[in-house]
């Protein structure tokens, strides 16, 4: 059994998903982990699928997504990867304001100083409005406290307002 | 899930059988007494030793289904009522838990939040059978996790003020439970286990589901 890394890219239109897993489950793929959203009203989906479909029989399969020349599809196997245990704490950041170059590049950059891990992303742009969200772990050793001062003095360099919120989840 | 459940201010649910229908003439219900005897019952008076219980996880069916309705005043409800204690008392940060997550599908629960940093109002160790929610207002988002889906973490809005009923097990008696904050959020979490619900049905949106990084 091997697993597969899809992307589908393009012009959005109801039934994509539809077509792609239909066609997936044809081959007796399973479908593991996926995400898709709409980017600036691109659809956007990629997943990680598990079978005996080779990469060539999967890109055949998947190839009249593509006829119309609307959407990109993309197939490549991928090793297993195993997430790495934690130990460390789960945050939120929040950024936004008026929109700028290096929003991202800068405040993120804060984050990977101190060996903090980007695990989910999100940014959108809204007029002028800059928005990001982000999960990230800490490592246990990390000082929040001083990371979030950081990111706040890189953000407000750049006109932007930062928060660094724990995300940790209620037992119940 | 039904939409009207989320809502602020929800009335309570119609009754579904004549027996469930009978506690509308019960003297107990919107009465404060009846809150404070919750407050101060303690699983002591079940009279039984608890057992702990094995705890199953998602995708177990029994998590999936509405439990039925129980009879309170059985030997086996009392036994019950003192294993689900006896099994929240040894799970690590466990503050509630429902009898579907122990494999049998009747509606009833425990919780304890009286140790929990988010706690406001507590009414201590409770027992509730066939329990509804009477009012629920002021939906707040929080993250959750549950010991029978131990691999992801989710974003619920739950209600922070919150009216109950349901009766103790043992007597039978219908209590009422007027609560707020964190033991609002718990004893929403377990009456949707007792309906057939996890957290995962009702969480904020497609980005809302997370793998957990912290195992306690």
């Amino acid at each position: 059994m091997t697993l597969h890394a899809i992307t589908v890219l393009g012009h959005d239109r109801p039934g994509i998903i539809a077509e792609t897993t239909g066609r997936l489950a044809a081959l007796g793929l399973n479908l593991e982990d996926s995400t898709m959203t709409l980017l600036r009203g691109h659809f956007a989906m990629m997943l990680i699928c598990a079978g005996d479909a080779s990469q060539g029989e999967i890109a055949a399969e998947l190839a009249p997504l593509e006829a119309d020349g609307t959407l990109t599809v993309t197939v490549r196997e991928v090793p297993e990867e195993r997430a790495a245990s934690a130990g460390g704490s789960s945050w939120v950041l929040t950024v936004h304001g008026g929109d700028r170059p290096g929003i991202v590049s800068s405040v993120v950059s804060r984050v990977a100083e101190v060996g903090g891990n980007i695990t989910d992303l999100t940014t959108r742009l809204a007029g002028e409005l800059y928005l990001l969200v982000a999960e990230i772990d800490l490592p246990a050793d990390v000082d929040a406290a001083a990371l979030e001062g950081s990111i706040r003095a890189a953000a407000a360099e750049l006109g932007v307002g930062a928060t660094l919120r724990p995300a940790e989840a209620d037992e119940l | 899930m039904s939409e009207e459940r989320d809502r602020d201010g929800l009335g309570a649910r119609r009754p579904r059988d004549p027996a469930v229908a009978s506690r509308a003439n019960d003297p107990a219900l919107s009465d404060p007494q009846a809150d404070s005897r919750v407050a101060t019952w303690t699983e002591a008076e079940l009279g039984v030793e608890g057992r702990v219980r094995d705890v199953v996880r998602a995708p177990a069916g029994v998590l999936s289904e509405r439990g039925a309705d129980v009879d309170a005043t059985t030997p086996e409800s009392v036994q019950l009522a003192a294993d689900l204690v006896a099994t929240m008392r040894v799970s690590p940060g466990c503050v509630g838990l429902a009898a579907n997550q122990v494999g049998v599908g009747v509606r009833m629960f425990c919780v304890d939040v009286s140790q929990h940093p988010k706690t406001r109002t507590h009414h201590g160790t409770f027992v509730l059978c066939n329990a509804e929610v009477v009012e629920a207002s002021r939906n707040e988002k929080a993250r959750e996790g549950c010991m029978s889906v131990p691999d992801f973490t989710g974003d619920v809005k739950r209600a922070t003020r919150l009216r109950v009923r349901g009766q103790l097990p043992g007597t039978g008696e219908w209590v009422e439970v007027a609560t707020d904050a964190f033991e609002a959020r718990a004893v929403q979490h377990e009456i949707d286990h007792t309906d057939g619900l996890l957290f995962l049905d009702r969480v904020a949106g497609a980005h809302a589901i997370f793998p957990r990084t912290t195992y306690l």
